[in-house]
């Protein structure tokens, strides 16, 4: 076991929670903004796969499935807000989740439907193949890629939330939904504005684990479970939990992979168990929002 | 918070008493003996026995989500532990042990309650919708644990080899490969899980957790100790479904590892609704419903699940009381 191998693995962590990130995120961002859990990421994540690969098998240019997807899994997402969530407001926060979660299972026979039961094939896309040295050791030149998309994404999001106006009236409709309502701004717009972008970042995670992951309909589940660990470990609705929480879940399952492979899958569960022993509100998780 | 429940509450059946008021009274006082004497009847309204055994086997795991959910208002999405532990638990006791029956069921009950204290100790440290994703992160923990554990649980493959074919019951050997005998079987343990949980509702601490589902702030002002009543009817409602668990790994003979995935959670939450939360009889309604859908639909197409998913999002919209639920509101307005 050699320094070098470490590191290398440490890469392969960091580019699998890239995933996670952008998975928390919008879960977070839904969450914080609509206190909706969305039982619906996952399968959203899982559209969005398939809606990216279906485009690639089309044009062949990742980059249409890159943007296109993400877009068309937001358009799921307002429409979801606008006619099944929306008229659940104020009748008890289980009722969104309950009903999230109702749409996951139409979603998933849905994709069953159209692409069958066994998932499609997908390699790397062309221009992204092949490693590169990093100096340690050669690395796959797509996880490179994944990471560093996924930083400007984060990077563009943290700009809107916290340098624009928009971003302004989301963090107060967070915090009381009332007072943002009573000072004029339209809160159902805003609502429905997060939730597209939520459900967005779960197409554009879906896409992007495409190539490292196997694209079926039943992909979603673990993957939502797992977004639900980060947004647990890093605190529910803060952005800057689900990033660190996300690239710590990602660095942790890579480096049980490695020692305890027979563990990689259950070791994030433990290590939200254990956060959770120290800290039930999670890393960056504020006090009374639960409440 | 808690905005589940019994908002409307059948205060008007007694003030204008109608068609139905004598048989909604009567229900209400001796709920475990009409749900007991229904099911006992309940095999000859089905098309087979399997189906009225698989209705009564999760009726009952839904019963006892019903207990944290309904009536606590926690909405655990990790229920499928239980039902795994209890599967597992009994199993394991017969092709390990080679333990008679009653040894397996315990054996099971046990273990589903040692896994509900500490998946409880966990997870009631977080509230509200925080409480769902934990269960439902605990609950993949323990999957990934039993699908490692492959020397004792039979990992990916299931555990194989439950070979009942005589019970002893009161120092009767019934033979439980006579498919209408098996039904009666684990009837009797349903029967006795639903007496004990009519008088759990019905007790000073059954009171507690309705409290609690209504406001929890102020029932703790009131006194009372939320956080240990919490865990013990999260422990409880873990022991009923472990119950249900180990009943179903008698009745299959294996336990397919999707016991405990997490669908198997979501199992539980749509019979609940489906059939009415915060009901006694309800959760028994939404698992017939479930599994009839399901064994009706299941001929005709592959995708039956789209169909379960539209009428259960319906459900959430407009029948948030679920079928048992609305049905005895009626009722009760009438």
């Amino acid at each position: 076991m050699t320094a070098d191998l470490l590191l290398l693995q440490l890469l392969t962590g960091i580019a699998l929670g890239s995933i996670f990130v952008l998975l928390a995120l919008g879960l977070s961002l839904i969450f914080g903004m609509l206190t909706v859990v969305n039982f619906a990421h996952g399968a959203f994540y899982m559209v969005g796969a398939y809606v990216g690969v279906y485009l690639y098998g089309l044009t062949g240019n990742f980059w249409v499935s890159v943007v296109a997807a993400p877009l068309c899994i937001a358009a799921m997402g307002l429409i979801t807000e606008r006619f099944l969530i929306r008229p659940l407001y104020g009748r008890g926060i289980d009722y969104p989740l309950l009903l999230t979660f109702g749409l996951s299972y139409i979603f998933v026979e849905a994709i069953r439907m159209i692409f069958g039961l066994a998932g499609l094939p997908f390699g790397t896309p062309v221009g992204l193949r092949g490693a590169v040295n990093v100096g340690v050791g050669y690395f796959p030149y797509y996880r490179l890629f994944l990471m560093a998309f996924t930083a400007a994404i984060t990077l563009a999001i943290w700009l809107v939330v916290e340098r624009t106006r928009f971003g302004l009236i989301v963090r107060a409709g967070a915090r009381d939904p009332e007072i943002v309502r009573v000072l004029g701004v339209d809160i159902s717009r805003i609502r429905l504005i997060v939730f597209g972008i939520g459900t967005g970042l779960a197409g554009l995670a879906g896409i992007l684990a495409a190539p490292i992951q196997a694209v079926t309909p039943e992909m979603g589940i673990p993957a939502l479970a797992e977004a639900f660990v980060v947004t647990v470990i890093g605190g529910m609705g803060s952005l800057a939990g689900a990033v660190v929480a996300g690239l710590l879940v990602g660095i942790v399952v890579a480096m049980t992979s490695l020692f305890v492979p027979a563990m990689a899958k259950a070791s994030v569960f433990f290590l939200m168990a254990l956060i959770l022993l120290i800290r039930p509100r999670g890393l960056f998780g504020q006090t009374g929002l639960m409440d | 918070m808690m905005a589940f429940g019994q908002t409307r509450k059948t205060l008007d059946a007694s003030s204008t008493p109608g068609v139905w008021t004598p048989v909604n009274a009567f229900l209400k006082n001796n709920k475990a003996l009409a749900a007991i004497v229904f099911l006992s009847i309940f095999p000859f309204l089905m098309p087979y026995e399997a189906l009225a055994v698989k209705i009564l086997v999760f009726g009952l795991y839904a019963l006892g989500f019903n207990l944290l959910f309904g009536y606590t208002g926690m909405l655990s999405f990790g229920h499928a532990a239980f039902l795994g532990a209890g599967a597992y638990g009994a199993g394991m006791v017969i092709v390990h042990l080679r333990a008679p029956f009653l040894l397996a069921i315990a054996g099971g009950v046990s273990l589903a309650a040692l896994v509900a204290v500490v998946m409880g100790l966990l997870s009631i440290r977080t509230r509200g919708i925080y409480f769902s994703m934990v269960t439902l992160a605990l609950s993949q923990c323990i999957y990934y644990l039993i699908y490692n554990a492959e020397s004792w649980t039979g990992g990916e493959n299931g555990l194989r080899g439950i070979n009942i074919s005589t019970v002893g019951l009161l120092g009767i050997q019934i033979n439980f490969l006579d498919p209408i005998l098996r039904y009666y079987v684990i009837f009797v343990f349903v029967a006795l899980a639903l007496w004990f949980l009519a008088r759990i509702l019905a007790s000073p601490f059954g009171a507690v957790l309705e409290a609690i589902r209504e406001n929890e702030k102020r029932a703790a002002a009131c006194g009372y100790n939320v956080a240990s009543a919490k865990l013990l009817s999260f422990v409880l409602s873990g022991a009923f479904c472990g119950l249900a668990g180990a009943l179903w790994a008698v009745h299959l003979s294996v336990v397919p590892i999707e016991t405990v995935y997490y669908l198997t959670s979501g199992e539980a939450v749509i019979m609940c609704l489906l059939g009415g939360m915060g009901t006694y009889f309800g959760p028994f309604v939404g698992a017939a419903i479930y599994l009839l859908f399901e064994d009706v639909l299941t001929l005709q197409t592959s995708h039956w699940q789209l169909y379960l998913g539209i009428l259960f999002v319906l459900c959430v919209l407009f029948f948030p009381r679920g079928v048992w639920g609305s049905l005895t509101d009626w009722t009760s307005r009438r």
